[in-house]
């Protein structure tokens, strides 16, 4: 019984990191375009070049 | 309504100011940019030949490259590339140019008709399922424990934690239920939201009394699973919706967002369209459209109605004659005195007709609103029968009885009939979407299904609406190339069909001196001290040694001063596959139609190629809708196919409509589906699929049924404990989406069968499918 008392706030709280996380990527618009996400990741470098 | 963000005065007047310093085409480029603070302007463009990561990231290097460019982001999903640009820097016109270096051809996108809200509520959508997945799977980790066995003081906590995890989870994953399921109350309706948010709630309220008094068993993994299975279907079905909204708004072009003004001494000024009052004097150039109605003053031209009322031919104009909006000129700059102000124009009387025929449709009622009108009532009363049943039998115990009657709800909660049907139209729409087919609104598929007679458009829908050589007498090789040269020189149809008929392998331009266009004539010009014209036969007749041509051939004539004349028959050619098409609509059963707003005898042409029996000609838009709701009266069920200004309200009208993407953007707005390919054989395509889904979603209704014909009679004995509510509710809903998946398999099938085929047909003048 003792063991729950911590494991469960610790599932919990990792359960809601995960669920921040995912609110996160939602607002910076990670979601808005898939398709490209997919297809970027065939590129060497990463992102576009910086200025 | 200001382009740039900020209050109209604000912004208009600098813009004003700047009409000197910048050009004209500049000016229309700033007016679909947005200004994001800082001196810095959004400018959205539509790149639809961006198709991997390498053009991507060409476009983004190559706009970043620019010193004015801050940042320059593309979007493959959208086909969107967004660039934030400082304004006193740089100019609009160097970023086209850039991308057109590249070798793309971006059209500027209004920031205005991106529909912004629509975005929230997509990412509301999939937080709320995110939200909703995380109470399920926490709360389904306790419930699994309990189910195991624990003792009576565990079960208690791990019911008391489930309860707080799942109280807020419910209050805000289940917003968008039970707000469909007020509003639809407050219309004294019943939808599918009503039961499933009473299945929630009554879950959930049950499950905290028994928590809290103590009692053996909960709901609340029953619940927030049901909200998160039916959050997921919602989320997809968003997103196809969105996909397709999105697809459609990319196939706007640059509207006439503004005109050039003429002023009193002859100065011009470009003026957005909502700022023109009647009696200003506008320009308008060759192969611009005419922004408002008005009488021609000043000019002679040739002008294309195709897209205004369905005529094919090109027709003469010059000073008296009144255009309504919409109308292409083709071959000279005309000035227009303006006769009606935006609000009262030809496209807005379309766009007002549009919306009255959209009124008078009777309502298409949903087949899953239809059945759950049977469902809610019929489950809330078994429930009751439930409750009092036990009353009687346990002698009054409310507690026991109470607690199987809202099991029955429970069980019930109509999940699988909930994802029966988003879940096939997401599958159906993402098939077609690959075939160039984009569908608005999943009813669509249900209506399409039901049609018994399809009735046709013809310019620009059975047509290309753009015309092709389709005879022609004995050209010598040495004037080919003349007429070609003619041809290039100007952007009337026919002249563009000649010019693509006479290309030579060659590609010599031989030297054309005194080249100009004589509106309503055609092209003229000297070639080795001698006239030589294109264009009409009376015309060309003049200065040609040739006493006649053959009838048929007197289109478009060509002669030089002297010489035997030559000439073509030009005629709009069919849409590839437009007879196979129309054959097998025929086989499958449906009565084919044309109701055309073009003259007797080139819809006659038309319905003769294609073996379709019944056609009307020289519809007015009003005689269209009347035509459209009289069958429809009769009972019949219409697939309108239109692309026209003037087919809009009769799109609206019909139980169900398809244009092309190349037709009139209202046209686009009035119609259900949209087709992006040349070829007609999307319209057999989408119906194949459409009666597949239907198939689908009904297979669906029986698997869910069936569920139920097990699971009340066994709630209604009050045999159902969390476990099995659990276990059988979602193992309803894995099997629909499973049975949904099907379709992906079904829908290969379709096309592939008459792929084999299609390409042997080539109805009357023979067509290259351009892409």
């Amino acid at each position: 019984m003792s063991h729950v008392l911590f494991l469960i706030p610790i599932a919990l709280f990792l359960g809601l990191i995960g669920l921040a996380a995912f609110y996160w990527s939602l607002k910076s618009g990670q979601y808005d375009d898939l398709e490209g996400a997919a297809q970027r990741i065939l590129e060497d470098d990463d992102g576009p070049a910086e200025d | 309504m200001s382009c740039c963000g900020a209050p109209d005065e604000v912004v208009i007047s600098p813009l004003r100011e700047r009409t000197a310093i910048f050009s004209e085409q500049e000016e229309k480029l700033r007016l679909h940019a947005r200004s994001t603070g800082d001196n810095t302007l959004q400018s959205d463009f539509l790149v639809s030949s961006m198709h991997c990561a390498g053009c991507m990231r060409k476009i983004e290097t190559g706009l970043t490259a620019l010193p004015f460019v801050k940042s320059a982001r593309a979007n493959l999903s959208t086909k969107r590339v967004s660039v934030h640009w400082n304004e006193n820097e740089g100019r609009a016109e160097s970023l086209v140019e850039a991308l057109e270096g590249l070798g793309f051809s971006p059209v500027p996108f209004d920031l205005e008709l991106q529909v912004k809200e629509s975005n929230n509520i997509g990412r509301n959508l999939m937080f709320a399922t995110g939200v909703a997945g995380f109470a399920a799977a926490n709360i389904m980790l306790l419930s699994v424990s309990v189910w195991s066995g624990t003792d009576p003081e565990t079960t208690r906590l791990f019911h008391l934690i489930s309860g707080l995890i799942a109280v807020p989870a419910v209050a805000f994953a289940g917003q968008p239920f039970f707000r469909s399921a007020i509003a639809s109350l407050k219309a004294g309706r019943l939808n599918m939201e009503v039961p499933i948010s009473l299945a929630v709630l009554l879950s959930l309220g049950m499950s905290l009394y028994e928590s809290l008094s103590g009692g053996e068993e909960a709901y609340f993994d029953a619940a927030v699973m049901l909200l998160f299975f039916l959050l997921i279907g919602r989320t997809l079905d968003h997103n196809m919706r969105e996909r397709a909204r999105g697809a459609i708004s990319r196939l706007a072009k640059m509207g006439a967002k503004g005109a050039t003004v003429l002023g009193t001494n002859g100065e011009t000024s470009f003026v957005p369209i909502n700022e023109i009052t009647v009696g200003q004097h506008i320009l308008i150039r060759a192969g611009e459209r005419v922004p408002l109605d008005g009488v021609v003053i000043k000019g002679a031209s040739d002008i294309d109605r195709s897209l205004v009322t369905g005529e094919s031919k090109t027709i003469s104009i010059a000073s008296g004659a009144n255009l309504e909006s919409g109308i292409l000129n083709l071959s000279a700059p005309i000035e227009l005195e303006v006769t009606k102000t935006g609000d009262h124009s030809f496209l807005a009387e379309m766009i007002n007709l549009m919306e009255t025929a959209e009124q008078g449709k009777a309502r298409y009622v949903r087949i899953a609103d239809r059945l759950v009108q049977i469902y809610a009532p019929l489950v809330h009363f078994l429930a009751l029968v439930t409750f009092i049943g036990w009353m009687v039998v346990t002698a009054g115990d409310w507690h026991q009885s109470i607690y199987v009657g809202i099991a029955v709800l429970i069980v019930t909660c109509p999940c699988a009939l909930g994802l029966a049907v988003p879940i096939v139209h997401v599958v159906g729409a993402g098939h077609l979407f690959a075939n160039g087919i984009m569908v608005k609104d999943g009813s669509a598929f249900e209506r399409l299904s039901e049609i018994d007679k399809v009735v046709f458009d013809k310019t620009g829908t059975l047509t290309m609406g753009a015309p092709q050589v389709l005879e022609n007498t004995k050209i010598a090789p040495k004037e080919q190339a003349l007429i070609h040269a003619l041809a290039s020189a100007s952007s009337h149809p026919a002249s563009k069909a000649v010019a693509q008929f006479t290309q030579t392998k060659d590609g010599a331009i031989p030297e054309i001196q005194n080249l100009k266009e004589v509106p309503g004539f055609g092209i003229s010009g000297i070639f080795d001290g001698k006239e030589i014209r294109l264009g009409r036969y009376d015309w060309v007749m003049e200065i040609a040694n040739t006493k006649t041509l053959a009838d048929n051939c007197r289109e478009v004539c060509f002669a030089q001063a002297g010489h035997p004349a030559s000439g073509f028959a030009i005629e709009d050619s069919l849409r590839p596959d437009a007879l196979a098409t129309i054959d097998a609509l025929k086989q499958a059963g449906l009565t084919v139609e044309i109701l055309s707003g073009d003259s007797e005898a080139p819809v006659k042409i038309a319905a003769r190629a294609l073996g379709i029996e019944t056609y009307a000609h020289s519809r007015t838009p009003q005689q269209k809708i009347d035509h459209i709701n009289q069958l429809q009266q009769q009972g019949q069920k219409i697939l309108l196919v239109g692309d026209g200004l003037n087919d809009a309200p009769a799109l609206a009208a019909a139980h169900v409509s398809m244009a092309p993407s190349s037709g009139s953007d209202v046209g686009k707005l009035a119609a259900d589906i949209i087709f992006t390919t040349d070829s007609l054989k999307a319209i057999t395509l989408a119906r194949e699929t459409a009666i597949n889904i239907n198939r689908l979603v009904w297979q669906n209704f029986a698997i869910a049924i069936v569920y139920n014909m097990i699971a009340v009679p066994l709630a209604m004995l009050g045999f159902v404990t969390p476990l099995l509510a659990a276990l059988a509710m979602s193992a309803s809903s894995i099997i629909v989406i499973a049975n949904s998946l099907r379709l992906n398999f079904l829908g290969n099938a379709a096309v592939a069968k008459p792929k084999s085929q299609d390409q042997a047909s080539m109805p009357f003048p023979t067509v290259e499918a351009s892409q």
